[in-house]
């Protein structure tokens, strides 16, 4: 139905090619193509602050995807995406300072990378699930987090590694205006290939395992190599992820990648949605303002006489923790489709404006 | 070889890890009775140590008041838990309530830093000698009382479920939820129940871990480090999580025995319970005592 401009008012498709189309009619097209118009522009008028968050949203954003598409699309659980984010910031860092591979280069290299690890972890995988699952991710979390203090010729120790800026034919991006470009691109491109990704055979494959697996399995599905390809997309992703936050933040330290890491890419995908590409997206911009938000509400507390005690100034980091546990309690108790699920039904509401029911 | 600290170092493994066992019997009543992996385990240490610690500290009552005191607030605190949070989940997908219990010991873990401050603080001091002399090795005496009240909370585990009729109605839940609703049990208290003794018992292990130790955040690594020792036993058999919890808890201190002597590699007393639980999953992910799931299409 790509040709049409409007969506029409039921479900007339009449070939697969309609079905699966990413762009249902012309004008989403022409508003998605818009928006990414509208984005490249956007280093001209926004001010570096928001720049960096948007940096932000698209590291976090492409590695949250990659958890998606292994929790949300095939029902598979992992604790450990933190590390694997990790894993990639380090191994694109390595690739170029002990190979001199360049930037552009190493960081799809250190996504493989990642990908290798993420599926030699994810082996038992292809024997349990579950909660069996859950708890191997967490394992293999904290080996890798281990791994990271201890290998120093691959993550420089304890005193972390340096990182070079990216580069194409001698232009550094060492600035936010400029590796806001690569990031954008990055994104864009991972989006694309995670949407085109479900719309595929593999993709479909996700889908049937995590809808139920002895189905799939009788319908010619082979569980092991899905279960352990979804792994290695999903760290190929995170890996991807890592290795743009390194280079852009030209310094790696082993503290970071903690479990607590892992945790916040899921509380990502429950807020934004899981199974939904377009939700994770939105999860992604939820948890990167939720702080920021947080921030202002303390900075406006300070102004007043009764905020301003040391409990709530010197408190901060634990609000925003707690603010975290909170939110995810809150959307999985109240809004367990998440907000792609809410933005759909605001959608609908005024579609069908005065006949909502 | 340092044959002398290497017993030592067997008898702190066994008494850790009889301790281990006590947290993991707890983590497997909630999993058997009510099916929900509790990730927040740690927390209900961190919370029930804080609480006697306030207790004793601020309100300066006497060891045994404080103590009593604080595991009847964990019993309120686990029933209410589960009533508010985590009833609603009931039916839920698996990553869902998994996600739930995360959510909670996030929140738990930065509510306690946020009130109490990150710093460790000790307990003031309950007996007069710290450290006694057994047949030549060195024992603490919070370690030596820690062991005598694992031992005593698994008896008092043993005879509850055998022989109370509480106990009986929660061995029924977790053996058929529907059967034993239908059977006149209130499948809600048992949840409450089995909750609310989960909470006191982990809050015990969390008063003497602190006496050892002092109170800091780090205790509510205990709620991840138990998860080597249930696998190891088989997520739902209590027997298996006392064995698994002594067979860690021996294993994590004589790794750190070879590492130190031999290997010097670092860290291993903490990273080599991961490895093993790795090493379970792959070839045996029922643990030693657990029950097989069978699946039927």
């Amino acid at each position: 139905m790509s040709s049409l401009t409007m969506r029409p008012c039921g479900d007339f498709r009449t070939s697969y090619q309609q079905d699966n189309t990413i762009f249902e009619t012309k004008t989403i097209r022409f508003m998605a193509i818009a928006a990414i118009a509208l984005l490249c522009t956007a280093p001209l008028f926004l001010d570096g602050y928001i720049l960096t968050l948007c940096i932000q949203v698209s590291y976090l954003g492409i590695a949250a995807l990659g958890l998606n598409i292994l929790v949300g699309y095939t029902g598979q659980i992992s604790l450990g995406h933190g590390a694997f984010f990790g894993f990639g910031a380090f191994a694109s860092v390595w690739l170029n300072n002990s190979f001199q591979i360049p930037v552009f280069l190493s960081i799809p290299l250190a996504g493989f990378l990642t990908m290798g690890v993420g599926m030699m972890f994810g082996l038992p995988a292809a024997r349990i699930k579950g909660l069996y699952l859950a708890i191997a991710t967490l394992a293999s979390q904290f080996i890798i987090e281990d791994f990271f203090a201890r290998a120093d010729w691959f993550s420089g120790g304890s005193s972390g590694a340096s990182a070079e800026p990216f580069s194409l034919f001698g232009y550094a991006f060492d600035t936010d205006q400029s590796f806001y470009y690569v990031a954008l691109f990055a994104l864009v491109t991972m989006y694309i290939w995670g949407c085109n990704l479900m719309r595929s055979r593999d993709g479909r494959a996700f889908v049937a395992i995590r809808d139920h697996y002895l189905s799939a399995e009788i319908m010619g599905i082979k569980l092991n190599k899905y279960r352990l390809l979804s792994f290695g997309i999903s760290s190929f992703y995170a890996g991807i992820g890592g290795a743009l936050y390194a280079h852009y933040l030209g310094y790696v330290s082993a503290e970071g990648f903690t479990i607590f890491m892992s945790i916040q890419f899921l509380a990502m995908i429950i807020i934004g949605g899981m199974g939904s590409i377009k939700g994770t997206l939105m999860g992604v911009i939820f948890m990167v303002l939720l702080p920021e938000v947080l921030e202002s509400v303390v900075g406006v507390m300070k102004m007043t006489d009764w905020g301003n005690t040391p409990m709530v100034v010197d408190g901060l980091a634990y609000i925003k923790e707690m603010a975290i546990g909170l939110v995810i309690i809150g959307f999985l108790i109240f809004e367990p489709d998440g907000l792609a699920h809410r933005w759909a039904q605001i959608k609908n509401y005024w579609k069908f404006y005065p006949f909502s029911y | 070889m340092n044959f002398e600290l290497l017993i030592q170092l067997i008898v702190n493994g066994l008494i850790v890890g009889l301790l281990y066992g006590v947290i993991g019997m707890c983590f497997v009543l909630v999993y058997k009775s009510t099916k929900i992996v509790n990730f927040a385990q740690g927390e209900f240490l961190l919370i029930g140590a804080w609480v006697c610690w306030a207790a004793l500290v601020y309100l300066e009552l006497p060891f045994l008041v404080g103590f009593i005191l604080s595991l009847c607030f964990m019993a309120a605190f686990g029933v209410l838990l589960q009533m508010i949070v985590l009833r609603p989940m009931i039916g839920e997908p698996i990553i869902s309530v998994i996600m739930i219990t995360i959510g909670l010991s996030i929140f738990f873990q930065a509510l306690m830093k946020w009130i109490f401050g990150v710093s460790p603080q000790s307990y003031p001091q309950v007996f007069d000698t710290q450290t006694i002399n057994i047949l030549g090795l060195n024992i603490e005496m919070a370690y030596l009382m820690s062991t005598l009240i694992a031992l005593v909370i698994m008896g008092a585990f043993y005879f509850f479920f055998k022989y109370s009729k509480h106990g009986l109605a929660m061995r029924a839940t977790a053996f058929d939820q529907q059967v034993a609703q239908s059977l006149g049990i209130s499948v809600k208290n048992v949840f409450a129940m089995s909750w609310g003794i989960a909470a006191t018992v982990s809050a015990t292990a969390g008063v003497v871990l602190g006496m050892v130790n002092g109170v800091s955040d780090s205790l509510s690594i205990m709620g991840i480090k138990v998860f080597p020792a249930v696998i190891l036993g088989g997520l739902d058999s209590i027997i298996g999580a006392i064995a698994g919890g002594v067979i860690i808890g021996v294993l994590e201190n004589v790794a750190e025995f070879v590492d130190s002597q031999y290997l010097q590699i670092g860290n291993m007393y903490d990273i080599a319970p991961f490895y093993v639980l790795l090493i379970i999953l792959w070839f045996k992910p029922y643990g030693l005592f657990g029950t097989k799931d069978i699946e039927r299409i």
